[in-house]
């Protein structure tokens, strides 16, 4: 991306619930480093913890990379989640409200989506899973 | 037969410097802890050790998982258990084990018997060191665990706010273990004071996900179930916000933005019930 300066990424390891409370505490002092409003914080963590526990649950264990992000003088934070597990084969029906195979509520991804400035989902079936999200500060 | 005689020698060297050698113990090791234990406790753990490290090798062993090791395996666990809950550093309590080595050192003779003698010594010590590591790492992991245990007692107080009407502040996390905690405090207490309102506060809740959200739910259901009804208050503008992204729906359960507000609805509501109730006897 233009613009864009090498930034060191930090990199947490998805293995459980407290690495879902990890996610979120690392997510929200980025979010806040890069100067998002208080409900854009929260709409980041919210979706960082979504898309953790995703990874946890349904991937069975992954890792998330964390960066500050830069675009036409905007700052942000640029999240990406990645696991090996099984992969989703029909995205479309995964992106639908109410669409769970785990007993949630089937919100997590379709809303981490809508929470997200920007979403991108890189998956199929047997090559795991990886979601990327950015939110830039207004 | 050679290793008899190399023990017998470290046997002979602990017993002829026994007070010089303790005392420099003390020394180093006090040093490294810069004053935070006092000289006599340290000097009396020492001794402790320095007796049970000979009575080990005077009985032949020179391996520390030997049985003659025992007394000092036991000494240097319960050493590791206090420097960790103290609030020492492995290395700090480590040292309690490896400074025997640099005190050893100036009363060797260079003599092919004192250099095997202080080679088995080294090994041993070596061993009991890894031990103390293993004892201290054992227990900051049991008083992590223990805090954790503490925190989720702690961190679930129900209260009666008003005749009929009990609160439950939730403050941080709300994974399933907590939720467990919370719904079987609120239901008991919702029977212990005969209340039929009950007030889940989340001011404290950093972030409401979907699993937060569920674990709401199913609190609020289990409440409902005992026929009181359940108000969730605290709800503050960027997690309304982030509620509404989510696309999460709490149905016909009525939200307040402050405590005081889901208050004054619990109480109307007992007040209504209340005049719905003598309504109903007037006109029997």
């Amino acid at each position: 991306m233009p613009g864009d300066t090498a930034r060191r990424t930090e990199s947490i390891e998805l293995d459980g619930s407290a690495g879902v409370v990890k996610a979120r505490q690392l997510v929200r002092s980025l979010a806040q480093e890069a100067g998002l409003s208080l409900v854009d914080q929260t709409k980041l963590v919210t979706a960082a913890s979504e898309l953790a526990r995703n990874t946890v649950v349904y991937g069975g264990g992954g890792r998330m990379e964390a960066e500050a992000a830069w675009s036409n003088g905007r700052s942000g934070v640029r999240l990406l989640f990645a696991d090996e597990g099984p992969g989703i084969p029909d995205v479309e029906l995964a992106l639908t409200d109410g669409w769970t195979t785990g007993g949630g509520m089937g919100l997590g991804l379709s809303g981490a989506r809508r929470l997200a400035d920007e979403f991108d989902l890189d998956t199929g079936e047997g090559r795991g899973t990886r979601v990327t999200i950015v939110k830039w500060a207004r | 037969m050679t290793e008899d005689r190399g023990a017998q020698r470290l046997v002979e060297l602990l017993a002829d410097h026994e007070d010089d050698f303790v005392t420099q113990w003390v020394a180093t090791v006090g040093e490294s802890l810069s004053g935070r234990l006092s000289n006599a406790e340290l000097e009396r753990e020492l001794r402790d050790l320095y007796a049970a490290l000979r009575s080990g090798l005077a009985s032949g062993a020179l391996a520390s998982r030997e049985d003659g090791f025992a007394e000092i395996r036991s000494l240097l666990v319960e050493l590791s258990r206090n420097r960790a809950r103290q609030g020492f550093t492995p290395t700090e309590t480590a040292i309690s084990v490896f400074a025997l080595k640099q005190v050893l050192e100036p009363s060797l003779t260079g003599s092919a018997k004192d250099i095997r003698a202080y080679l088995q010594l080294s090994r041993l010590l070596d061993e009991l060191g890894l031990l103390t590591a293993e004892a201290y790492a054992r227990t900051r992991e049991e008083i992590i665990s223990s805090q954790a245990d503490q925190l989720l007692e702690l961190s679930t107080p129900v209260v009666k706010l008003w005749d009929g009407v009990v609160a439950v502040p939730l403050v941080g996390t709300l994974d399933s273990a907590r939720t467990q905690v919370v719904m079987e405090r609120l239901l008991q207490a919702l029977i212990d004071y005969n209340s039929t309102q009950a007030i889940i506060d989340i001011t404290g809740v950093p972030a409401v996900d979907t699993q937060v959200a569920q674990h709401l739910l199913k609190t609020v259901v289990a409440a409902r179930m005992m026929g009181a009804d359940c108000v969730i208050s605290g709800i503050r503008p960027q997690i309304a916000q982030t509620i509404v992204a989510l696309g999460i729906e709490f149905g016909d359960i009525p939200t307040k933005g402050t405590l005081a507000d889901a208050l004054r609805h619990a109480l109307d509501t007992i007040e209504r019930d209340k005049r719905l109730a003598e309504n109903r006897g007037s006109l029997l």
